[in-house]
């Protein structure tokens, strides 16, 4: 996996350039990865990052949209309007996750 | 001593659900444990449905022999009881029937599959559902998509995926497949703009799938609408919730799907009524006394009838430890492995687990198969249809099929492999 540096950070990515290093990951990361993608992290984002970190840990899958919003208590339109058009990858690319993915 | 010991081995196994999971369960583990612990099985009817041969009959695949009585599959030695569960009680550790009968457990194995949820999207039970909507999900689904599917004269053929997860993943794309292939041998396809629409970013997700997969796609001139969250459908467009519209003449949709109603009402499940477990163990995490096992988990891998098959090896030799009074020694690794029919007579071989990807290679076998992986084949269309057989003699009755239940690396190419073979070959 290729290493790349952020804003001072070394970091491992994938292609699409998700952290593939869950450890890597900590709240300073999180504003810069938001940065990456044009975002200003509020609290209600951290929220909702603290979890998807949370439920990743506990069940080795990212949390579905529908999922994070039951889990967060944040509306799914709301999602929508705190990471903007495609909120189920820019969630989980700020919070150092995969991406969400089928099995092919 | 000798009574404790005499104590300690009388018990009783209760299962909800003989569908897949259930039945090879129960069958399994009667032969695995001794007679001194009863087994139960309880369903809400007697009808048991080979659930993959759904995906053929909307394009005039065979609808007898589908169905066919639980009764028939199960082992003499379980009690099968036909009856409606209202819920269970952990604390009391038994189950109660909507009667006000109790079942009480020293094990609970929750084998009540997922349900596709029409009435979950706002506007997909409307006046349009079985006249411009349908899903194939369900057989009375599939047999209405049938008629209208011949009464189709081309226009907007829109697949859609409404959230996951969803069992058998691939289905949807198998449809826009095999949908393709049957109007092309129609002459209807120059007039059907046909639309895939997923939530994922992509009908293939998984890196080398995309990148070898992607294709069949754009060569079938097949669109896709990627991050489509659908919040409701009005009339004959899908509107999702970032305002996006798709309209269609013919839509064909997977419902939200859900764990069984009883596993929310007794507390186990998670917001979609799934039962969260160990992903290795299938152990639930709210009670030890209680097991996930088929679609009813929330193990992250696929909902599917081969995940089911591999997990009931692992589950029965874990529960013969406990009833034997020893730690669970067994291990799911989420091993799944999947046809995927892609028109033409031919079909795709997934084999995947929680940390293997699918990658391309032969199956079972290295080098000679029959079947390959991540290509597409005339062997592995006639391995999907020989499965039919497989599964109503072989693997629900609990007899030993020559697949090992966690995933084998033999005859897969890893990335560093296939790079090796591509310098090879030129």
């Amino acid at each position: 996996m290729p290493v790349t540096t952020l804003d001072g950070h070394e970091v491992h990515v994938d292609e699409e350039g998700f952290l593939t290093d869950l450890s890597e990951w900590d709240d300073e990361l999180a504003g810069v990865l938001a940065a990456q993608i044009g975002l200003t992290l509020t609290d209600e984002h951290r929220a909702i990052l603290a979890f998807l970190r949370t439920d990743y840990a506990e069940r080795g899958e990212t949390a579905t949209l529908r999922r994070a919003s039951a889990g967060s208590g944040v509306p799914v339109k709301d999602l929508f309007r705190l990471f903007p058009q495609k909120p189920a990858k820019k969630m989980a690319y700020v919070a150092g996750l995969p991406k969400p993915v089928g099995c092919v | 001593m000798t009574h404790r010991a005499k104590a300690a081995a009388a018990g009783n196994v209760v299962v909800l659900g003989a569908g897949t999971a259930g039945t090879m369960l129960v069958n399994r583990l009667r032969r695995r444990l001794d007679d001194s612990w009863t087994i139960s099985v309880v369903d809400r009817d007697d009808a048991h449905a080979y659930q993959p041969g759904f995906l053929f009959v909307p394009f005039g695949g065979p609808t007898d022999a589908l169905v066919r009585s639980r009764h028939a599959f199960v082992h003499d030695g379980v009690e099968l009881m036909l009856d409606e569960v209202d819920r269970v009680d952990p604390a009391a550790r038994q189950v109660l029937l909507t009667g006000g009968r109790a079942l009480p457990y020293d094990y609970l194995v929750v084998a009540t599959g997922s349900t596709p949820r029409p009435d979950a999207t706002p506007g997909m039970l409307g006046p349009q559902w079985r006249r411009t909507i349908f899903d194939f999900y369900t057989l009375e689904g599939a047999k209405a998509l049938a008629e209208a599917l011949k009464k189709f004269r081309g226009g907007r053929l829109v697949v859609h995926v409404t959230d996951l997860p969803i069992k058998c993943p691939v289905a949807p794309l198998e449809f826009a497949f095999l949908a393709d292939d049957h109007l092309r041998r129609r002459g209807l396809r120059d007039d059907t703009e046909l639309v895939y629409v997923t939530p994922l970013d992509g009908a293939f997700t998984k890196p080398i799938a995309s990148g070898r997969l992607g294709s069949m796609l754009t060569d079938r001139g097949i669109t896709v609408e990627p991050d489509f969250l659908v919040e409701e459908i009005r009339d004959t467009t899908l509107v999702s919730y970032d305002g996006r519209e798709v309209p269609f003449d013919l839509l064909v949709t997977v419902p939200l799907h859900m764990g069984a109603d009883l596993v929310t009402r007794s507390g186990l499940g998670d917001e979609l009524g799934f039962v969260p477990v160990d992903r290795h163990t299938l152990q639930s995490k709210a009670d030890p006394r209680i097991f996930a096992v088929g679609d009813a988990s929330d193990i992250p891998t696929s909902k599917a009838g081969s995940v089911a098959h591999f997990s009931v090896e692992i589950l029965v030799e874990n529960l013969a430890d406990l009833i034997e009074g020893r730690p669970m020694s067994h291990s799911f690794d989420g091993h799944a492995n999947c046809f995927v029919e892609s028109g033409d007579r031919k079909a795709l071989l997934l084999d995947f687990n929680y940390d293997t990807e699918p990658l391309p290679g032969t199956f079972p076998a290295p080098y000679v198969g029959p079947m390959s992986l991540l290509k597409e084949t005339r062997a592995n269309h006639a391995g999907k249809l020989a499965f039919r057989w497989v599964y109503w003699n072989v693997l629900l009755p609990g007899r030993p099929l020559p697949l090992a239940s966690a995933m084998s690396m033999v005859g897969k190419q890893t990335p560093e492999k296939e790079v090796h073979h591509a310098r090879h070959d030129s």
